[in-house]
């Protein structure tokens, strides 16, 4: 029991990036119709994003130090922290939360700047064509990475009240279950953030015009409601979403300038097994897929089929496809062929 | 038959020359293999003196040219199936690492001998083609296009793990002088130096490696042409313009299209078995799907659906790949040199990023452009041109 509650436990944090990668991708293709390739690639901005702020919060000076008397010794002190005493050293620690305050609007910067620099020319070009130039740009984006950031991964680290472990047994009367805290937090915050997402389509005006014109965008269009305008929009939130799940995912994995291109393939297929067009579809499947690695990585399930770990996401995303093609959640007749 | 492909393509307002050449594929079908042979004849004089023409801009070496006419018969085959069918494969690198491995397990069980290898190459990846084929082709666009990458994954993933006593794993599968090579050992004793492939006794190494590798592209080329020109590849064309169009005239297009994907995995398989002759060693990174992405700009690049096309894409990526990854700030200042010392610096430090180990840049920038601004790749523009400067003779007739 304990072994199962751990696995599901496991799962979470990574279902939580799936599910918010997903989550923009099948915005964009549902109101946009457009496959992009490159939605990896602003996951790995988000998680540079981080990166950067810890690197600008951690800007020092040399000082000497005062701890070594045998001989000179001199040691970094962020500026930070010479102004502001403990409370600009609470700030530097908490570096990777407080990066979301700058990863929002320079995600949301990007996320305008490439559909209306790129994407808004291949709304009407085929789905080929799409995933090519969005594959092109990804490339070129984490090579950009690459030069400024180098190719070896940057850890961050939690702050230290959030990184040690959580016994999560206790919380709920049980044996106890320690678990890495920094991924509740995640787990929770990717379901805060798809609340918000959800909220905002369903509560808002303008959430209701990009579900209408997820239903049927030739008559949202006829209505005389300016398209084009929302469709930056939804690919700024998209972006967002995406630069979000990267910041938070960075204390979990360091991130490195192909961080991108490893989740978007499983991402894509997330999508796939929750149903093209549907938002619900995108996060269940995600947080579903998620806990299936996490179980399939459990050294009894290797014993008894091999390398299943490796290749339990694209087994399930086959055989999802050929039985049920418009995939778990998603509408008749959308995109079945 | 003839009818709704003429009249689809009115539909799908394809351009004047491709309807054109397809009248004439149709009107002229059974008479054109004299032309046939004269353009293969043509296509194999300029494969063969290519370590002539293409000295003077310093690929007229056996290395490099080996890669172009391996990576030309793997982008023609990829070619038969996107260019001719329209459905894009995104895993069509497993179907090379399949080959890699195939020519590399018979080097070491039976014989150096390179064409058993690359016949055993050929095999094993059709058979794991029309596996992969039998089932993503239950689905069209872009999930076929994710079916497909989905078991190149798996593949990739399973060669670096449970596979690891077929595929070595990381440090990839290599041949050893202890190895069984059965064949080879009843005729002669093994020598103390590793094996060589060979070609019934001609080390194909340096220039004979080219030789051989070019006789093989001539082949795949000529094979491909006889495709196009079929009956079989104008279903092949059928299906891509509409295919909704052909079932209703009462075709069944899966067994065209698996048939179409067979071949075209058996060509990648035999790339992936002429990598391995040329140096025998197989790993799994050629099965990663950014291999595939690039098998797929290679196309692209020289121009998807044309014949030449995909083969001049993959000599221009390879030729490009050379030049851009060996470059350095160093070789910059000395192409810069005709500049002020501050524009050098200037310049150089704008295009050292593009260069070296910033090639993969270069690569995704020109990956956009092509997609973009010439979607149609190397032999869409060289029309463009050739329309122009016609354009302009006739223009200039009318002034007088």
């Amino acid at each position: 029991m304990d072994a199962i509650i751990l696995q599901i436990l496991n799962g979470l944090d990574k279902g939580g990036a799936y599910a918010l990668i997903a989550l923009g991708l099948t915005l964009i293709f549902g109101t946009l119709g457009v496959v992009n390739f490159a939605h990896g690639a602003l996951f790995m901005l988000g998680a540079f994003c981080a990166v950067t702020f810890a690197k600008l919060l951690t800007i020092s000076e040399r000082v000497r130090d005062e701890s070594v008397t045998f001989f000179e010794a001199y040691k970094e002190v962020p500026y930070l922290e010479i102004w502001y005493g403990d409370t600009g050293r609470a700030i530097v620690e908490w570096a990777v939360p407080l990066s979301i305050i700058m990863a929002i609007p320079v995600m949301l910067l990007i996320g305008f700047a490439m559909e209306r620099g790129l994407i808004r020319f291949f709304y009407k070009r085929s789905h080929a064509e799409q995933i090519l130039v969005t594959f092109g740009l990804a490339i070129v984006l984490q090579e950009i990475v690459k030069h400024f950031f180098g190719a070896n991964p940057i850890p961050l680290t939690a702050p230290s009240a959030l990184a040690g472990s959580a016994d999560i047994g206790q919380w709920f009367g049980m044996t106890n279950i320690s678990y890495p805290m920094w991924r509740i937090i995640y787990f929770l915050f990717s379901l805060l953030v798809i609340a918000a997402v959800f909220a905002f389509l369903q509560l808002t005006t303008f959430g209701m015009v990009v579900r209408a014109g997820m239903a049927d965008r030739e008559t949202v269009g006829l209505l005389g409601i300016n398209i084009g305008r929302k469709f930056t929009i939804v690919f700024g939130i998209a972006a967002v979403v995406a630069g979000l799940a990267g910041v938070m995912y960075t204390p979990i994995l360091a991130p490195n300038y192909h961080l991108g291109m490893d989740f978007l393939v499983l991402s894509f297929v997330v999508v796939v097994v929750g149903g093209m067009g549907s938002l619900g579809g995108a996060v269940v499947a995600g947080f579903l897929l998620g806990i299936l690695q996490s179980f399939a990585s459990m050294t009894e399930v290797k014993a008894i089929v091999p390398g299943i770990d490796q290749i339990i996401i694209y087994l399930v995303a086959v055989v999802v496809l050929l039985v049920r093609p418009r995939g778990l959640m998603g509408r008749k007749g959308v995109m079945e062929a | 038959m003839s009818e709704t492909v003429l009249t689809s393509d009115k539909a799908m307002g394809k351009s004047p020359a491709e309807k054109d050449r397809k009248n004439a594929g149709m009107a002229g079908f059974l008479s054109s293999s004299n032309s046939d042979y004269l353009m293969a004849a043509l296509f194999a004089l300029a494969i063969f003196t290519m370590p002539l023409w293409l000295a003077p801009i310093g690929a007229g070496y056996p290395d490099i040219l080996q890669k172009f006419a391996i990576f030309g018969i793997f982008a023609l085959g990829f070619n038969i199936l996107f260019g001719f069918s329209g459905y894009l494969s995104f895993g069509h690198a497993a179907f090379l690492g399949a080959g890699s491995y195939a020519a590399v397990w018979m080097f070491k069980l039976l014989s150096m001998n390179a064409v058993l290898a690359v016949a055993f190459s050929i095999v094993i990846a059709g058979i794991f083609a029309l596996a992969i084929g039998f089932v993503s082709l239950r689905r069209s666009g872009i999930y076929f296009s994710i079916l497909t990458l989905a078991f190149a994954q798996m593949s990739y993933n399973l060669a670096y793990s449970v596979l690891t006593p077929i595929t070595n794993g990381e440090t990839g599968l290599q041949i050893s002088r202890t190895d069984p090579r059965v064949l080879d050992n009843m005729f002669r004793e093994p020598g103390a130096a590793l094996p060589v492939p060979d070609f019934f006794g001609i080390e194909l190494q340096g220039w004979p490696g080219f030789y051989f590798c070019a006789t093989l592209l001539v082949l795949a080329f000529f094979l491909t042409m006889r495709i196009k020109n079929s009956t079989f590849g104008m279903m092949l064309f059928a299906i891509k313009s509409n295919q909704n169009r052909m079932a209703y005239t009462g075709f069944s297009t899966r067994p065209y299209l698996l048939a179409a994907f067979v071949i075209s995995g058996m060509y990648a398989g035999l790339a992936g078995g002429l990598l391995a002759v040329t140096d025998p060693l197989a790993g799994a990174d050629r099965m990663q799907w950014t291999a595939s992405g690039e098998v797929v700009l290679m196309t692209i690049l020289g121009g998807v659906g044309t014949l030449l096309g995909p083969v001049i894409g993959a000599a221009v990526m390879k030729y490009l790949e050379q030049i851009f990854s060996s470059f350095n700030e160093g070789v910059l200042h000395r192409a810069f040199d005709f500049l002020t010392p501050e524009l050098q610096d200037l310049m150089v430090g704008i295009t050292s990023p593009f260069v070296g180990e910033g090639w993969h840049l270069t690569l995704g920038l020109m990956f956009m452009i092509v997609v973009i601004f010439l979607p149609g790749g190397i032999m869409e523009g060289l029309r463009r041109i050739a329309s122009a400067t016609r354009g302009r003779r006739a223009g200039s007739g009318d002034a007088n």
